[in-house]
């Protein structure tokens, strides 16, 4: 009896220790958000407004500015952003079957990276109409154009017969992201001086260009996204033990890896279009879940999207208090922060890091 | 308990005296301090209008006047923080063209902030047309109208001291950076070419635009009789031995006569009321034995 309880006792049952984990982390990204919202460059302070509003019943002008324009955009947009980049990490990695795997493997990012380039260094060429159209937003868009079609190129090639094959998917994506590096690098030599100082900073990623229109054009498609995701973990869980044994266990793969893989394009392209390359999310928030409470997709996808979430938003916070007034890219922040944690935790469980 | 409450209080004291002592200092010393000045040239602008004393914040870019180095840094011109704008609360934004980006400045607009944009300059005329801008935004028209003719009169002798026939001109090559042995030089429309001609010079290099890596036989051919060179302090650029022993300059003849003139970054390039003495010091350095 003694043995039998110590058994179903929920500390010992990982499934649900991470059903807990979706609590303690949701309680995490709850405060991230407040945090995110309390602290920036000027004075202006949440509390401080909530309290003047509630007595006064206005926000004054700097007020409203800061919080309503300035920091709820750049959090909405971070929390779109990080658990769009973790829970496509987390797909990918439960795909391909590899730990290394991250959204880039499917060509989102070399193809977004393309887009953007063109867009800085030949947008000028555009007839000025389309310009016009376009506005400020034809650099983000022309790198979710060239992320989504890299990927649905990568799709086709590795489609025969109605199946897809990941191991042609990953090797194709080698060349295609060999080749989209190549074209940058011409667009790259003949890019003038303030293009390629554009061009840099777009790499190192930022939340500092975030907008309303930009979190209602990103925002729907990520939700869908992670959305869909959310519903894969089971097929995900049968794909670890391999493909002919997922099939022969009930599960529709081929459909499976086609809504994986338009997901991760969806999610990381609009992810990447609106804040620019911002890389080590992907990576290693699955990998920390799964050191914390297993490899079991059915939670760990929704835990990723909740980490994924918090850490660029604390990471953005960093970003934009340390050397204020002026900010760092974000991509250092995670990069700087993220790769020391990881290597130790690596270091400490040695052996441990399976999917 | 007792033994500890004084010394808390004398601390509290300390530090309200220091304070009361701080805050007033600061805001005696800087009453009318407001603009936030974005971009190098425009910052130098400000200065020689006289306007320094309002000056409350900079970009990155801003580093002449030297004393402009101590106010508060918003970050890179063309990566402006929103936020990190509106932080240093300024009543007047002076911005160069070319600052961004896009959305960071539209936010800034939404705020209702009062931001000028300052034209690009790569001649006399823009530097004229900038410190119009500057002067009309600051609302000193009389100051920016006395600076606009001295910088004219002052190129306009600079120039023409410094006017030859074109076969007396000395064959210019503007070097930005010799990272990992490669060249990287000026060409046509770049601010290099627009100072060498103002001083009297060639470029070597106009059949190209912009700054561009070129391989080492285009520098031989190019045959340049001076290398001119950004002088960035420090160690960042070459010296002169490393310069001469790279085998493309060592073919040329300013690499025969060890040729090379170094100057200011910011006072070569930034078409900036110091235009004319841009001017002169680099046609001296070029033409050094007509004095």
């Amino acid at each position: 009896m003694a043995a039998l309880s110590d058994i179903t006792s929920p500390p010992r049952d990982p499934l649900s220790r991470a059903r807990s984990l979706h609590w303690l982390l949701a309680l995490l990204l709850v405060l991230a958000c407040l945090a995110s919202l309390q602290v920036g460059a000027t004075r202006v302070s949440l509390l401080q407004a909530l309290s003047d509003l509630a007595r006064t019943g206005t926000l004054a002008q700097l007020d409203r500015v800061v919080l309503l324009d300035i920091r709820l955009p750049r959090l909405a947009m971070g929390l779109l952003v990080g658990a769009a980049l973790a829970v496509s990490g987390a797909l990918m990695q439960g795909l391909f079957r590899n730990p290394l795997a991250d959204p880039g493997i499917v060509g989102v990012g070399a193809g977004a990276g393309l887009g953007a380039i063109l867009a800085i260094v030949l947008g000028g060429l555009l007839p000025a109409s389309l310009l016009a159209l376009t506005g400020n937003q034809l650099v983000p868009f022309a790198a979710f154009l060239g992320g989504w079609g890299a990927t649905l190129l990568l799709y086709r090639v590795s489609t025969r017969q109605g199946r897809t094959s990941v191991a042609t998917m990953l090797l194709a994506g080698i060349a295609l992201g060999a080749l989209a590096g190549a074209l940058s690098g011409i667009l790259v030599y003949i890019a003038d001086d303030q293009q390629l100082r554009d061009l840099t900073f777009w790499g190192l990623g930022s939340l500092a260009g975030a907008s309303w229109a930009k979190v209602l054009t990103a925002g729907p498609m990520i939700l869908l996204a992670i959305g869909a995701a959310l519903c894969l973990g089971r097929g995900l869980n049968g794909l670890a033990l391999g493909e002919a044994t997922a099939a022969h266990i009930g599960i529709d793969v081929q459909r499976m890896k086609s809504i994986a893989i338009l997901a991760v394009a969806a999610a990381t392209g609009a992810a990447v279009a609106v804040s620019g390359g911002i890389g080590f999310i992907g990576i290693v928030v699955p990998h920390l879940l799964r050191l914390a409470s297993g490899p079991d997709h059915r939670t760990l996808l929704l835990n990723a999207a909740l980490l994924g979430a918090t850490l660029l938003i604390l990471a953005d916070v960093i970003a934009r208090v340390v050397i204020a007034p002026a900010e760092l890219p974000i991509g250092i922040v995670t990069a700087v922060l993220g790769a020391p944690v990881f290597l130790w935790i690596l270091l400490r469980r040695r052996g441990l890091v399976d999917l | 308990m007792s033994p500890r409450l004084p010394r808390r209080g004398t601390l509290a004291a300390l530090a309200a005296a220091l304070l009361s002592l701080g805050l007033p200092a600061f805001a005696e010393e800087r009453p009318e301090a407001d603009v936030l000045s974005i971009g190098g040239p425009v910052t130098e602008i400000v200065a020689a209008l006289g306007q320094q004393h309002r000056l409350k914040a900079r970009d990155t870019t801003s580093l002449y006047p030297p004393e402009v180095q101590n106010l508060p840094d918003v970050g890179y011109l063309r990566a402006l923080s929103p936020e990190g704008v509106l932080s240093v609360d300024p009543g007047l934004i002076l911005a160069e063209e070319g600052a961004g980006p896009p959305e960071a400045l539209d936010v800034i607009r939404a705020a209702d902030l009062n931001l000028v944009e300052v034209p690009d300059a790569l001649s006399t005329e823009g530097i004229l047309r900038r410190i119009a801008v500057i002067g009309a935004a600051l609302g000193v028209p009389e100051a920016a109208h006395a600076l606009a003719t001295q910088v004219g009169e002052e190129r306009a002798g600079a120039t023409a001291h410094a006017t030859r026939p074109t076969a007396e001109k000395k064959r210019v090559l503007f070097i930005l950076s010799t990272q990992g042995g490669r060249i990287n030089a000026a060409g046509r429309g770049t601010a290099a070419q627009a100072i060498i001609d103002l001083a009297g010079g060639v470029n070597v290099l106009a059949d190209f635009q912009g700054y561009r890596q070129i391989t080492d036989e285009a520098v031989a051919r190019a045959a340049p009789d001076v290398i001119l060179m950004m002088d960035r302090g420090g160690d960042h650029g070459p010296d002169d031995a490393a310069l001469f022993s790279m085998p493309a300059i060592g073919l040329t003849p300013a690499g025969r006569d060890r040729a090379v003139v170094r100057m200011d970054g910011l006072l070569l390039l930034g078409f900036g009321p110091r235009m004319a003495q841009a001017v002169m010091a680099l046609n001296r350095a070029l033409y050094p034995a007509e004095g």
